[in-house]
């Protein structure tokens, strides 16, 4: 072990080397392996050809999703390609030995709102799942990323995997966010500034006053997105507010293991005088709510701002990519991007689906009706948050101002489950990616936070919570 | 899944941040298998509104037609973890994409499938850029691409990964060889969780 200051990642990368061979990369562990329909059943496959078994099951978690529809889960499931998914999940569950939260479970929900709920998500762990957002883990102070499905498949059979060390990037947020700003507006102006290719083969280390002074909830939103900075996962150091989160929850250590847990984790944030590759400062007190208006999640402005004018570009594929995106959101340049109506606003995805994503949403929705001109979807990201919200009788806000309140899973923000937008339709969508038909083929995203979504349901319009 | 070398006439997308859900749109995702993914190959790009294919879409040329060599826009392979994007191409017949940049975690799913993400310098993909439809042939055991005129540009790749394509090994396999190591970590972890309690 080195004795030079080392940042977070370097502590946990260092604690999970298993073996190092010349000409190859490090092979490291794996802490926690979190599964869903989607990007498994082809792993599963490769286990069943070679007769290999799941090695550690005991570290291993499944939950239904992505596939999964957001109607009564009593009901029978419609799309029947989508169902023979769900069955197959099932069955590889079964024959290998994992546990599952299916849709008949009070545990089920989006995986990683599931995991953090559970108590699964710990500080210092590495994490994986075949899901880009697996980041969402990293709010913990745990190594969370996302693999493709062969490596799934090294996981089941190994619970190793190789890869090469990931440089950190020191993401320094400071000062107070202003009343309608939240950490959604942060995570959507870190990219706006660096791009969504800017964080490539980095780990982002979120630090800094704002990031101390935010919640666990909060916290994951900006961790959720990392990837949408191109970033490879992205963490916060653990502290007290992360420890109080997890004590007392399902699979959290108790007793002498949680004394014996603490007095690890309180070695795990960067030393002093540890080096960063790169590092972004970003000042909250001056930070707008952010709305995107192109086709990545990079292409954000503050609210406030106009929509950028290509003739302003000079890098020639930069102008020519700009000039697409407006094309195909049907935007002009140079205009603000406030008062553009839309027809439908998703409040849900492993972004902004948490309880309080919910509770902020219903403070903007109560007592006002959704326009007339929108229709409204909230999804929240598991059964528990659903109960929660009932229980502090969200559910009844949002179904008296006039929107859907529905079962969890990922819905619209990926539109696998027939929650979509229809060709041409703009939508404002809490969730993490504005790609072209991403939530349906000819869709248009704007993407936002909680406050501003049911703002804009209100309004029918893209809106600045701030002068509702 | 061995490869050593790769000639072909290229089809251009000259798009930076092409992401993966226009590799393979999300709806496809819900199959259980491997297969059946190549004629969804950027479908919303490849088709109009009203269904019918999309003349100006490089795919859709007739010169296209047999391509195995795709050259893209920077920060190609963005999004999702999606290794049906990797499927998806090479079931189109595709071996290498060229770009600039790729993001992560496509490159890796790439690697594991016999598709070559080549990174070339910005004057050299710019060139590549301008001229669809060029003959290129690219080597791996040397890292090269030769271009049209026998100009020869080096490209750099993750060492294990070439070894693994060349020599046909089996990283799964690999891994598991390490056996003894991975039973000593294991008898040293502390603080797990256990899901199955």
């Amino acid at each position: 072990m080195s004795s030079q200051p080392r940042t977070i990642v370097e502590k946990i990368w260092d604690n999970h080397v298993v073996a190092e061979q010349p000409g190859a990369p490090s092979l490291i562990y794996i802490d926690l392996h979190l599964c869903h329909e989607v990007t498994t059943p082809q792993a599963f496959q490769t286990l069943r050809d070679r007769g290999l078994k799941v090695r550690r099951p005991d570290l291993t978690i499944a939950t239904m999703d992505h596939s999964t529809p957001t109607t009564p889960h009593n009901l029978p499931i419609l799309d029947p390609i989508g169902k023979a998914q769900l069955d197959q999940m099932a069955k590889n569950c079964a024959d290998f030995g994992i546990r599952l939260y299916d849709l008949t479970s009070d545990k089920q929900g989006i995986v990683h709102v599931m995991g953090p709920e559970q108590g699964l998500t710990q500080p210092g762990m590495t994490i994986v799942c075949g899901d880009s957002h697996t980041a969402t883990h990293g709010a913990f102070g745990a190594l969370a990323f996302g693999i493709g499905t062969s490596q799934v498949g090294h996981v089941l059979a190994t619970q190793c995997l190789l890869q090469q060390p990931s440089k950190s990037y020191a993401i320094r947020v400071e000062g107070k966010l202003q009343p309608g700003v939240s950490a959604k507006d942060i995570i959507l102006a870190v990219i706006a500034k660096i791009g969504i290719g800017g964080g490539t083969e980095c780990v982002f280390e979120y630090t800094g006053s704002t990031i101390r002074g935010l919640s666990m909830e909060e916290r994951m939103t900006i961790c959720n997105m990392s990837i949408e900075g191109g970033a490879r996962a992205g963490l916060v150091a653990p502290d007290d507010t992360t420890y109080q989160y997890i004590a007392g929850r399902e699979f959290a250590p108790k007793g002498k293991d949680w004394d014996a847990a603490i007095l690890r984790w309180r070695q795990l944030p960067t030393d002093e005088g540890a080096t960063y590759a790169k590092e972004l400062t970003l000042d909250a007190n001056t930070l707008e709510p952010m709305v995107t208006f192109g086709t990545n999640p990079g292409m954000g402005i503050p609210v406030s701002g106009m929509i950028p004018d290509p003739a302003s570009m000079s890098d020639p594929i930069e102008k020519s990519d700009l000039i697409k995106a407006l094309k195909y959101m049907d935007l002009k340049p140079g205009v603000p991007l406030k008062g553009q109506p839309i027809n439908v606003v998703f409040v849900g995805s492993c972004t902004n689906s948490r309880i309080s994503d919910l509770r902020a949403a219903a403070s903007i929705m109560k007592g006002r009706k959704v326009s007339p001109k929108v229709r409204m979807l909230v999804v929240p990201g598991s059964q528990q948050v659903k109960k929660q919200a009932e229980a502090e009788g969200l559910d009844k806000i949002f179904r008296e101002a006039g929107a859907d309140f529905r079962e969890a899973g990922c819905s619209m923000c990926l539109a696998m489950n027939g929650d979509q937008l229809e060709p041409g339709e703009y939508s404002v969508s809490t969730s993490n990616r504005n790609f072209e038909g991403r939530q349906g083929k000819g869709g248009r995203t704007f993407l936002a936070s909680p406050l501003t979504a049911a703002a804009s349901a209100i309004t029918g319009v893209v809106t600045d919570v701030r002068t509702l | 899944m061995k490869i050593t070398t790769i000639e072909s006439k290229t089809v251009v997308i000259p798009i930076d941040n092409i992401d993966t859900d226009q590799i393979i749109p999300a709806r496809f995702l819900k199959t259980t298998s491997m297969e059946g993914l190549g004629d969804n190959l950027f479908l919303d790009w490849r088709y109009l509104a009203d269904g019918s294919p999309n003349p100006d879409f490089p795919l859709n040329k007739p010169s296209a037609q047999g391509a195995q060599i795709l050259v893209a826009g920077a920060n190609f392979g963005c999004g999702s973890s999606r290794e049906h994007a990797p499927w998806a191409l090479t079931q189109g017949g595709f071996k290498a994409v060229i770009s600039t940049s790729f993001a992560d975690i496509f490159k890796g799913n790439a690697l594991k499938n016999g598709l070559l993400p080549i990174v070339m310098p910005p004057d050299i993909h710019a060139e590549l850029l301008k001229w669809p439809g060029i003959t290129l042939k690219i080597d791996l055991a040397s890292q090269t691409v030769t271009l049209a005129g026998g100009r020869t540009v080096e490209f750099p790749i993750d060492p294990f990964a070439k070894h693994c394509l060349l020599e046909g090994v089996d990283e799964l396999g690999y891994i598991m060889k390490q056996e003894p190591a991975i039973a000593a970590y294991e008898a040293k972890r502390v603080g797990s969780v256990n899901t199955s309690a």
